[in-house]
């Protein structure tokens, strides 16, 4: 393999995890803080018609990207209102965000569908990245250096700031974090919005970064492996990181290995595909085999909070 | 949709009722013929069913209130499908068109329960006294496209992005593949399935995991846009429009288009119901019929390229031309079709294997 | 004038079954609100959605099959889920009941007996519970999150699908396409009342949801499930083993999602197909909600469901609504129920200002 084609490959998985990685920094804050999100894949539709249809009228990408996240947020607030407001169960909140999300998208999208926008392409001077090496590192949208700075942030914060020592204290003992005196409910309030305001981004970046239109269910499940990433990543920030960069070479090197022949073209493309769920099973079982305590969910994980009063 | 309404309904039965000698009993019966259409998609999908819904505002277009129809979309291939046929056959559609293969088995039994209503089932090949199958000769339409990527490609090799290999898709490849290596004999063509219909993200991925490797022109069997943006991205030779004229999203790659036209099969259909002249069988119409039609060429293509595509195609229209006429090598080398000789329809729509120059996949 | 809410001494017993109908009552003025503000036709929408189908007597036998498979399911996840077992992975327990069964089909094909639908059946349950076991063995042995680990067994069990039908089990007379060849006679289920669709699975459906009624109310198993899950500590003394009951949660609700698969896929698909996974799995579990975890209960929100599902069809032939509007509506009920259970544990209570306060 030359290395031209190296980094080709590694230009397209970056794009290819970018996604993913950007809506799973949301949902692993939002699990920290003990809540289970199942809504992922609803609100990243409506993130990504949200960022279309504001590209295709203004063609600004920075607003897309803003609208797209408030979009995602407001959506996220649906989930927060009944679970943490009304104590609603998690699990059946997050499967009725999907299926709202999913609807709601493709009746927003009627009529954009066969519309083209411009993609949201680096920021950096174009002589930048003339050379291949270059390309590695300017070639790519900003959204790619976002889901990067957003992994420094969301570690640092989660591990390195009293507020993210409140919200992972909330997420393992609620009942002490009350008592102590931290509102538990306004802390998972904004973990949830940061969530899904994430989400939106994520959304946002399939027409802005992958393929500048706009089509119903366009994310195609990648929700649910952002879902799968969080747990493989066993709840931690960088690991999420290798784990997206992993998830999204699994998903690109089969098409590469198609395209261009060779012993990885014999593996059935069911089996690549099914290959990222498969993995997560398995380190849930390795991580608890290890059982480091702190690796293993959030203790509240999926819970509701109920406070005595 | 529908252009009656109840208060015309009224006033032509209060015509009828007021003038019972003239023509009252025809009045009566005439309604307008209701056309029910199932689609598995949306109509917003740029490529299958939206084709199949322009063909539908065609009907309507060309036959005005001879005609009413009705659509249902996003209908899973399953039992969900039964019910929305024998939904369309019970309120009154006396010509349901099925636009999708996996409707096939349901088609047939509804079809049994209703058999005044006549079913037409795009893509099948299980027919009925009142179950007719119809399809398109897309195939056509690759072997121009490949008489174009076989001029143009500078690398000589191409890439088709398809969904799974069903014969449709395999015949596809194929036409492109014999065109392109008459112009190119060392031409290559490397199909990559992605087991889905619609995730565009993963079709833009595969594109660039061709453009990566030295494939300049890329075609696809999936819907949407998604490949030609990325040829566009990357100044490939370029890439052609799916079942639509799909040049908006990538002006200068887009060479040409295969735009399905079902227009005038739906118009003919309904009129045959009309006139009571509609029977079953197996319509297969192509290039000639006007059912497959090549959209207009890239203007960056050259005179004699646009005029090798043009033999091609007039030549499928008259007859003097068949992509599919011996001798055929598979991708193994061995021959599979003699020389002069010309697969039959029945071995098309079986079609499993690869003719040389084709990359077999997995 | 302000209100607050004020917790029941008890939960409300009226509440418990009030807030369904108020969920769907609520659902129908709300969307056909929404819709109408959006330009479509509003309360055409809600009437055709939620009306039509049960008022037009030829569509009773749609909304019995369609209802059928989510009953089955639907009670399995309602024992699960009164464990405090959150087994989301019935989806996929659904795919693998149906591939066994389907396994048992091909490998008796041609054959006659009034064994093989029995047959079937067993390898459908047996599948649905061993797709099952696997997370009830990581929960029990491992700690493992039953509800991620169940979540991502139903992907990769698609995936099978996909691969059987491409592959090894391609009908050799299907002209190439992916799908497996139609059962033979008696491989497929008989239609019960001539001249309908409505085949075995339909009675089936109320016998599983009577029984598993029954077992709850009456057995000590069922005592046991709902003591574990509703006070798992309690349990622990009253000599009831956690694990064990996280290991029937699993394998009944498992069970019975692979029965609901052999059903589907001898019933109304009488061959394995790529669209053969059709979310019953995950709809099941707003019927188990809707129905508020109770067996009976889940027999109505199944028919609420098929009623939503059928109806929604119909908006489209006869008002030209979208097909994603009856996904909004689906939703819109689910928020609105689980918002409405507040109700059984709070009552909303009016506060009055005391005049104590000067008025500016």
């Amino acid at each position: 393999m030359s290395a031209e084609l190296l980094i080709a490959i590694i230009i397209t998985v970056v794009g290819a995890s970018t996604p993913i990685l950007i809506a799973a920094l949301g949902e692993l804050v939002v699990e920290k803080a003990g809540v289970l999100n199942l809504g992922v894949e609803g609100m990243m539709l409506i993130g990504a018609v949200t960022g279309f249809i504001v590209m295709f009228t203004t063609g600004n990408p920075w607003l897309a990207v803003l609208a797209a996240a408030i979009a995602g947020m407001l959506s996220s607030m649906i989930f927060a209102f009944l679970t943490l407001s009304l104590s609603a169960n998690q699990t059946a909140t997050g499967l009725a965000l999907t299926i709202f999300g999913t609807g709601l998208s493709a009746l927003a999208g009627q009529g954009y569908s066969a519309r083209p926008v411009d993609l949201f392409r680096s920021v950096f001077p174009a002589e930048l990245a003339t050379h291949p090496v270059w390309r590695v590192i300017f070639g790519y949208s900003p959204l790619v250096y976002f889901s990067l700075i957003m992994v420094f942030a969301v570690w640092w914060f989660l591990h390195k700031t009293r507020s993210g020592l409140i919200l992972r204290a909330v997420g393992e003992n609620d009942l002490s974090a009350h008592s102590i005196g931290y509102s538990v409910i306004g802390i998972r309030y904004a973990a949830v919005a940061f969530g899904g305001a994430m989400a939106g981004i994520a959304g946002a970046a399939f027409p802005l970064l992958l393929t500048p239109q706009w089509a119903e269910r366009m994310t195609a499940g990648r929700g649910w492996i952002a879902v799968a990433l969080v747990v493989f990543a066993s709840w931690r920030p960088f690991r999420l990181l290798a784990g997206a960069y992993l998830f999204g070479l699994v998903m690109t090197v089969e098409l590469y290995s198609k395209a261009g022949g060779g012993i990885l073209s014999t593996i059935p493309a069911e089996l690549w595909a099914a290959m990222p769920y498969i993995a997560t099973v398995v380190v849930l079982v390795l991580i608890s085999l290890r059982r480091t305590g702190s690796t293993s969910a959030p203790a509240c994980l999926g819970k509701p909070f109920l406070a005595t009063n | 949709m529908t252009k009656f309404n109840r208060r015309n309904v009224l006033a032509l039965g209060g015509a009828a009722a007021a003038l019972p000698l003239v023509g009252g009993r025809a009045l009566a019966q005439e309604g307008p013929l209701k056309v029910g259409f199932i689609y598995i998609g949306t109509i917003n999908d740029n490529g299958w069913n939206y084709a199949h819904n322009q063909g539908r505002l065609y009907l309507e277009e060309q036959l005005g209130d001879a005609v009413e129809t009705t659509y249902v979309e996003n209908v899973p291939e399953g039992p969900d499908c039964e019910r929305v046929l024998r939904e369309l056959a019970q309120s009154g559609h006396n010509l349901i068109l099925a636009t999708s293969f996996g409707y096939g088995d349901y088609v047939i039994k509804v079809a049994q329960q209703f058999p005044d209503v006549k079913f037409e089932h795009a893509t099948g090949y299980q027919r009925s006294e009142n179950v007719a199958t119809y399809n398109a000769r897309f195939h056509e339409g690759r072997a121009v496209c490949g008489t174009i990527a076989g001029h143009l490609s500078q690398t000589g090799k191409a890439g088709y992005i398809g969904s799974f290999p069903i014969p449709e898709v395999v015949m596809g490849i194929n036409a492109f593949a014999l065109a392109a290596r008459k112009i190119n004999p060392d031409f290559t063509l490397t199909p990559v399935f992605i087991s889905t219909w619609n995730d565009p993200a993963r079709e833009a991925d595969a594109a660039r995991a061709m453009a990566d490797q030295g494939i300049d022109v890329i075609t696809q069997h999936t819907d949407g846009p998604a490949a030609l943006q990325v040829a566009e991205e990357r100044g490939l030779v370029g890439g052609f429009g799916q079942g639509a004229d799909m040049s908006a999203f990538a002006p200068n790659a887009h060479l040409t288009a295969i735009i399905d036209n079902w227009g005038p099969h739906y118009v003919d259909a309904a009129q045959a119901v009309i006139d009571g002249t509609w029977e079953s069988g197996d319509r297969w119409p192509g290039l000639k019929e006007g059912e497959v039609v090549i959209g207009p060429y890239n203007e960056k293509i050259p005179a004699e390229v646009v005029e090798a595509a043009e033999a091609v195609k007039n030549g499928q229209i008259d007859g003097s031309f068949n992509i599919f006429t011996g001798p055929i090598n598979d991708h193994t080398g061995t021959e599979r079709v003699a020389a002069g000789v010309t697969l039959t329809d029945q071995e098309l729509l079986t079609m499993d294997w690869y003719v040389e120059g084709v990359i077999p996949p997995a | 004038m302000q209100f607050r809410l004020e917790k029941r001494p008890q939960p409300s017993r009226l509440m418990l079954y009030a807030a369904p109908i108020l969920a769907v009552i609520l659902t129908m003025l709300v969307g056909g609100a929404i819709f109408s503000a959006i330009g479509y036709d509003g309360p055409g929408a809600v009437r055709e959605i939620f009306i039509t189908p049960l008022v037009t007597s030829y569509k009773w036998q749609d909304l019995g099959i369609k209802a059928a498979p989510l009953i089955i399911i639907g009670v399995g996840l309602a024992v699960s889920y009164r464990a405090n077992v959150w087994n989301i992975g019935a989806e996929g327990q659904y795919v693998v009941g149906g591939v066994c069964a389907t396994g048992v089909a091909l490998a008796t094909y041609g054959m006659t007996g009034w064994w093989i639908l029995p047959l079937m059946a067993l390898a459908g349950v047996a599948g649905g519970a061993a797709y099952a076991a696997i997370p009830a063995l990581l929960r029990t042995r491992l700690g493992v999150n039953e509800i991620l680990t169940s979540l991502m067994l139903t992907y990769a069990s698609v995936q099978l699908v996909y691969y059987l039908v491409r592959a090894p089990w391609k009908d050799p007379m299907g002209m190439g396409f992916p799908q497996t060849r139609i059962f033979s006679e008696a491989a497929r289920l008989p239609t019960i009342i001539p001249g309908t669709i409505v085949h075995l699975g339909v009675p089936i459906a109320i016998l599983v949801a009577l029984i598993v009624w029954f077992v709850m109310a009456r057995s000590l198993f069922g005592f046991q499930v709902r003591v574990v899950g509703a006070a798992p500590h309690a349990a622990r003394y009253g000599g009831f083993s956690e694990n064990r009951t996280i290991w029937l949660a699993l394998l009944v609700s498992g069970g019975l999602a692979g029965l609901a698969g052999m059903l589907e896929v001898a019933g109304p698909f009488q061959r394995l197909v790529p669209g053969f996974p059709t979310n019953y799995g995950f709809t099941a579990i707003i019927a188990a909600f809707l129905g508020r975890l109770d067996p009976l209960g889940v027999i109505f929100a199944s028919i609420v469901l098929a009623i939503t599902f059928v109806g929604g069809e119909m908006a489209q032939t006869t008002i030209g609504l979208p097909a994603a509007a009856a996904g909004i509506f689906q939703a819109m009920m689910l928020f609105f129920l689980l918002a409405g259970d507040l109700l059984i544990r709070y009552r909303l209570k009016r506060v009055t200002h005391q005049p104590t306060e000067a008025r500016a």
